[in-house]
């Protein structure tokens, strides 16, 4: 095992010896070189984040015809470091009445939970954190923890708006959760395990070949796990106040936005890992390095399919955010668990190539028929938000009002 | 297998501290000059009229009684999922009745209306 094969465990030698020749004992190498793999994984990606906010920052700028930060170092690289300093000095500014615990734990936990995923993803075949065995159910409920630092947000800040934000985003993510749930399971159900490495070991072909649907669904899930556009009505910034966010300032506020950027690549790393065939590529298994460098393109894709969708649709209305969670997501995801194990089960003998297409096909016809379904029936009833005796400024109701007052 | 948890455990730790720490110190280099105004609570420059717990619509109370049913059924279906690949038809068949109860009780509250953002 050279260097430029496998650098992770070449560099993980390199050090558990270097402890031994210290003196550690085999415990002591064992305790300290997981403490050192610990510490590198999480503030690994919490410098990352700087990077991302970077190229979030130049792609939607070219999408909205910009140049985007083109002034400090070169492409504007050093800009994220001047705002982070910028931030760093801020003053933390604690409304009257906050609640101590929940307002300054919030922020804390909104990182931490998007950072503890990190833990379980297998980025090369050699190079992950932990080999856990419930990995799917572990990512669904750190997943949940991020929920728990927006509801710690809304209340402790005493603020009406923070309060109505909080139940906003919360009924979004709670509700988009139950389709993200139902679609991990059917990589579960292919690979026969939970464990992140055994699902990636299993995707032969990917997952998204032989279940397409669930994948799209998958991706659409996820963009409203992270409340990006189309679905971030909860904090739209040019219509509402900032959201559940509202009172927080420096660095506080700035936390949030590390959780949200890292949950942006988080959930791509989730995808690529469940239905992109994770590190898999030609001769991924003999060189680690190449995995890696397979895995982080998928990633990047991913990622730039999420960024693009952020920049170009519209946003949607709380009705309708609803509407497509609860009448079409959520009943395709159930149809597909009703279908998808019993075409499996039918197929059982016949070749690999035919069962593959037979899971895909009906896969997608689920989809198709429930999506054909879905739009009949909006376009049959067409919503109607608010009461209808709402009064509205129209001539005829501003002159036909008796002058009550005027003298 | 425990190694595995106490991994997981530090890791938790660690995560946790990362970001607390980033905040502790950079309320230590922050500057500190709170005065009463200052410190109001932000309504867009409106002043605050009554206690910040204000009603809320019961919508927001129903969705989250549908998603304890749904994610009680996942924690059903995780074990099946995984056990999948060893059980005949007939167990896919008794999966599938169950799944098809739960679209059941969704299209009744559909039906209700009790999906409907009004």
């Amino acid at each position: 095992m050279t260097f430029w094969s496998d650098p992770f465990t070449v560099v993980q030698q390199w050090f558990n010896n270097l402890l031994a020749t210290i003196g550690f004992g085999p415990i002591g190498v064992r305790i300290v070189g997981m403490l050192v793999g610990i510490v590198i994984l999480a503030v690994g990606p919490m410098l990352f984040t700087i990077f991302l906010i970077w190229v979030e920052r130049k792609v939607i700028s070219r999408i909205q015809d910009r140049i985007g930060p083109n002034r400090v170092g070169p492409f504007g690289l050093f800009q994220p470091f001047a705002d982070m300093v910028k931030i760093f000095i801020k003053e933390h500014i604690t409304p009257r009445g906050a609640d101590w615990l929940p307002y300054n734990l919030a922020p804390v936990l909104a990182v931490a939970a998007v950072l503890m995923v990190w833990a379980v993803i297998p980025f090369t075949v050699t190079f992950f954190g932990v080999d856990l065995n419930v990995g799917v159910l572990f990512i669904i409920a750190v997943g949940s923890l991020g929920e728990m630092g927006i509801i710690l947000a809304g209340w402790g800040s005493n603020n009406k708006y923070a309060l109505l934000a909080m139940f906003r985003s919360v009924a979004q993510l709670i509700s988009y959760e139950i389709p993200l749930v139902l679609c991990s399971l059917v990589p579960v159900m292919l690979a026969g395990s939970l464990n992140l490495n055994d699902i990636v070991k299993a995707q032969e072909p990917w997952f998204i070949v032989t279940a397409p649907a669930t994948a799209i669904i998958f991706f659409i899930v996820s963009l409203a796990e992270i409340g990006r556009a189309p679905f971030d009505l909860a904090e739209a910034e040019s219509e509402i106040v900032s959201g559940f966010n509202i009172e927080y300032s420096g660095l506080k506020f700035g936390m949030f936005y590390v959780a949200e950027f890292l949950h942006t690549f988080t959930v791509a790393l989730i995808f690529a890992t469940l239905f992109l065939g994770g590190w898999r590529g030609p001769g991924a298994e003999q060189y680690p390095i190449l995995g890696f460098v397979y895995y982080f393109i998928k990633v990047g894709v991913v990622y730039f399919l999420l960024m693009l969708v952020d920049g170009t649709l519209p946003r949607l209305r709380i009705d309708q955010m609803m509407n497509l969670n609860w009448k079409t997501l959520t009943p395709i995801s159930l149809a597909v668990l009703v279908v998808f194990p019993l075409v499996d089960k039918l197929m059982a003998g016949s070749p690999t190539w035919l069962r593959v297409l037979a899971l895909a096909g009906s896969n997608l016809l689920v989809l198709v028929i429930g999506e054909r379904i879905g739009t009949r029936r909006l376009a049959r009833a067409p919503a109607e938000v608010g009461s209808r005796d709402r009064p509205v400024a129209r001539p005829e109701n501003v002159l036909s009002q008796p002058d009550s007052g005027a003298r | 297998m425990l190694s595995h948890w106490l991994y997981i455990g530090v890791f938790i730790l660690v995560a946790l501290f990362l970001p607390a720490a980033a905040i502790s110190i950079a309320a230590i280099l922050a500057p500190k000059k709170p005065n009463a105004l200052k410190d109001t609570t932000y309504e867009c420059g409106m002043e605050t009229v009554g206690p910040s717990w204000a009603q809320f619509k019961v919508q927001y109370y129903v969705y989250p009684l549908f998603f304890l049913i749904f994610d009680v059924e996942a924690v059903l279906l995780f074990p099946w999922a995984v056990a999948y690949n060893q059980l005949a038809l007939y167990g896919v068949i008794e999966a599938i009745i169950f799944v098809l109860i739960l679209l059941g009780g969704l299209i009744y509250a559909w039906r209700k209306g009790a999906l409907e953002w009004r």
